[in-house]
């Protein structure tokens, strides 16, 4: 290869390591954004002048049509949705990483039949690239499919959905079974309403197939397994050629099975082992046999199973951490990728953002007290909120905005706790008014910002950043816990479980040892809350019942509301 | 090709002290900004896509290529557009 390629490529490696080194804060980001941006175009560039490149207005159409597809969805997304847009950006790099392995591994086998191969190198050159290609199919899957169920998670797609929604493509047929069976069993009642009446010239009722289903499978049945459950003699006289239908009780009875296997590997982490056992075993075939190219896509789909069922037992409320997990896999993905076409850019950047997830995968499960294989492969089983009522029973205060505007009246300093259901309520801009109110009047506004308040890593302070709120106002926790006892009113705004003192007290909560933000320790603590419902961990908040507690029950967004007009009135 | 083993995983170990050190520095406040920006940059296999394509060896070779090639323009498109319109939106008052 070109030298000057290959200085190029370092350039766009040193923009990408000086334009992460931009993220280091809020004022130089957006420049530091840029030159990773540059450095990917110098690549991109570079690149397509590079000796030999054929195909060049095809490549063009394949830019054109991601980039407008990428750039439709960074325009329309909403920062809410900021979790399921990275979840999906995160799939699509692993998969890309894999597939270009997968083109790597069809070239080199095409050149060793030409007898010019690069697989007939010196043994660990070969060994590398084998190696690697694996390592690149492996993540590249997980990530993919991973990710998929990750986005489907955080959208609200439940399972049932999916399977309620395949169930209407079957048009009511065994409502509630395996979504995949059914698929199949789709295509074929398809293929054989249509062929049907082709061949028989009599009864056409192609459109009602939920009875024309059986019939193909009796009429095969009279020659092979002479059941006949449903016994619809339609045409005894012509025996189809469908070899495949399967006859309905066998079929409830593989649905079964399905659905066996299917929960099965969705709770048992020995499944998912074995899976990966599998997808090792293959790659270790591969190693010693490169040139069977079947193998490495055989891999692709065992770890494309192993994704969907790694991800698939994992809460809604773990999200933060397997989507930090996955933005790291797809960097490994393509690190292994650089292995595989000896490509140092790749290489380069590719352990970057490995590294970079990984960091963030490993804050979130601090902030969440939890190991990664707690994460992953321990069942999260919520206690039922027993015990609530005897907690909060005669000690909760509730409040009106009137008193609390009187509190607000003159204190020195106001922290506001943030929690996702403030988002959800949408009243971010309700109580950015409030901080400005506030301001105006001489008080100090600061938010805490507990690392698991929003959906993913910082999902809070870009919410936050959204509504026009100063970002040097939002302090993260170590930061702004100290600072607890010199503040006169906390505020608590959709945020439960991180504010939960029982996290300290308790060692047998299902919380205990998480880090909480220290508001009990403000003079006052008001809680803006619908009810005394618990958080995703299912417990009771003692917090609620606190001597200088006052809840104020009411939707977010409506309830600062009607704060910022009783605090103008004051 | 010319790059061996040993530096290949050179280049790997060194650029994940590199990557320790700098994303630690991070402030919470963008750590989504620094998710969705660092995702944005493993989108480099997009160069990998173009050499499989420009090789444009065998049809499948060259489809895989084109396949992998639009996943990883989205990834990159995509996600160095939408940082910038997150990091546009932190403003700092007065």
């Amino acid at each position: 290869m070109n030298p000057w390629i290959n200085l190029a490529y370092l350039v766009a490696a040193i923009l990408f390591i000086l334009g992460l080194k931009g993220l280091t804060h809020p004022r130089t980001a957006v420049r530091g954004n840029l030159m990773g941006a540059s450095g990917m175009l110098l690549a991109i560039v570079v690149t397509l002048f590079s000796q030999g490149i054929l195909n060049l207005w095809l490549i063009l159409l394949g830019l054109l049509i991601g980039g407008g597809i990428g750039a439709l969805m960074a325009i329309r997304v909403q920062m809410t949705q900021m979790p399921q847009m990275v979840a999906l950006l995160n799939g699509f790099g692993g998969i890309a990483s894999a597939i270009v392995a997968g083109a790597a591994l069809s070239e080199a086998v095409f050149l060793l039949n030409l007898e010019q191969g690069s697989l007939v190198g010196p043994g660990t050159q070969v060994f590398q690239f084998t190696v690697a290609t694996f390592a690149s199919g492996l993540i590249g899957a997980v990530t993919f499919w991973g990710s998929l169920v990750a986005y489907g998670k955080l959208e609200g797609i439940t399972g049932e959905q999916i399977q309620q929604r395949l169930g209407f493509l079957t048009r009511g047929r065994q409502s509630g079974s395996m979504p995949d069976q059914e698929q199949k069993t789709e295509e074929k009642t398809e293929e054989q309403a249509g062929v049907e009446p082709e061949q028989a010239g009599v009864e056409p009722e192609p459109q009602t197939q939920e009875q024309t289903a059986p019939e193909p499978q009796t009429q095969e049945q009279t020659g092979s397994q002479a059941t006949g459950t449903n016994g619809a003699p339609a045409m005894p006289e012509q025996p189809k050629e469908q070899p495949t239908a399967v006859e309905p009780a066998q079929e409830q009875k593989l649905m079964g099975q399905w659905q066996r296997i299917n929960r099965t590997l969705t709770t048992k982490p020995i499944a998912k082992a074995v899976l990966l056992g599998i997808c090792l075993l293959l790659g270790i075939f591969l190693v010693f046999v490169p040139t069977a190219v079947p193998i490495y896509w055989l891999i692709i789909i065992v770890a494309s199973f192993l994704g969907w069922y790694l991800v698939m037992p994992i809460g809604g409320a773990d999200m933060p951490v397997v989507i930090a997990l996955l933005n790291s896999y797809s960097g490994l993905a393509a690190a292994a990728t650089g292995f595989v076409i000896e490509n140092s850019i790749l290489i380069i950047t590719g352990s970057l953002v490995g590294a970079s997830g990984l960091i963030l995968t490993a804050i979130m499960c601090r902030a969440m007290n939890r190991s990664l294989t707690n994460v992953l492969f321990g069942v999260w089983v919520p206690e039922s909120a027993t015990g609530g009522d005897d907690i909060y029973e005669g000690k909760t205060k509730s409040t009106s905005p009137e008193e609390i505007a009187m509190m607000l009246d003159g204190v020195r300093r106001v922290v506001i706790v943030p929690g996702y259901g403030m988002a959800v309520a949408q009243a971010q801009h309700a109580v950015r008014d409030l901080t400005n109110l506030l301001e105006s009047r001489g008080t100090e506004v600061e938010f805490a910002i507990h690392p698991v308040a929003g959906r993913m890593p910082g999902h809070m302070n870009v919410l936050l950043a959204e509504a026009d709120i100063s970002y040097d106002k939002l302090k993260e926790m170590d930061e702004i816990n100290p600072t607890f006892e010199q503040t006169d009113v906390a505020i608590v705004i959709g945020a439960n479980d991180v504010t939960n003192p029982v996290a300290r007290t308790d060692p047998n909560s299902p919380i205990a040892g998480m880090p909480i933000l220290d508001v009990s320790n403000a003079k006052s603590v008001i809680v803006v809350k619908r009810s005394l419902s618990p958080g995703f961990a299912g417990i009771a908040n003692p917090l609620f019942a606190a001597d200088n507690t006052l809840m104020y029950f009411t939707d977010a967004k409506r309830g600062m509301l009607d704060l910022v007009n009783a605090v103008k009135e004051v | 090709m010319e790059l061996s083993l040993l530096t290949a995983l050179t280049i790997f170990v060194l650029a994940i002290f590199v990557g320790v050190e700098i994303i630690t520095k991070v402030p919470p406040t963008l750590h989504t900004p620094l998710m969705s920006g660092s995702n944005a940059i493993s989108g480099i296999t997009v160069v990998g896509a173009l050499l499989a394509m420009g090789a444009g060896l065998t049809f499948w070779t060259t489809l895989l290529g084109f396949l992998a090639l639009i996943f990883a323009t989205i990834n990159v498109v995509g996600g160095f557009m939408v940082t910038n319109r997150m990091l546009g939106m932190f403003r700092r008052k007065e």
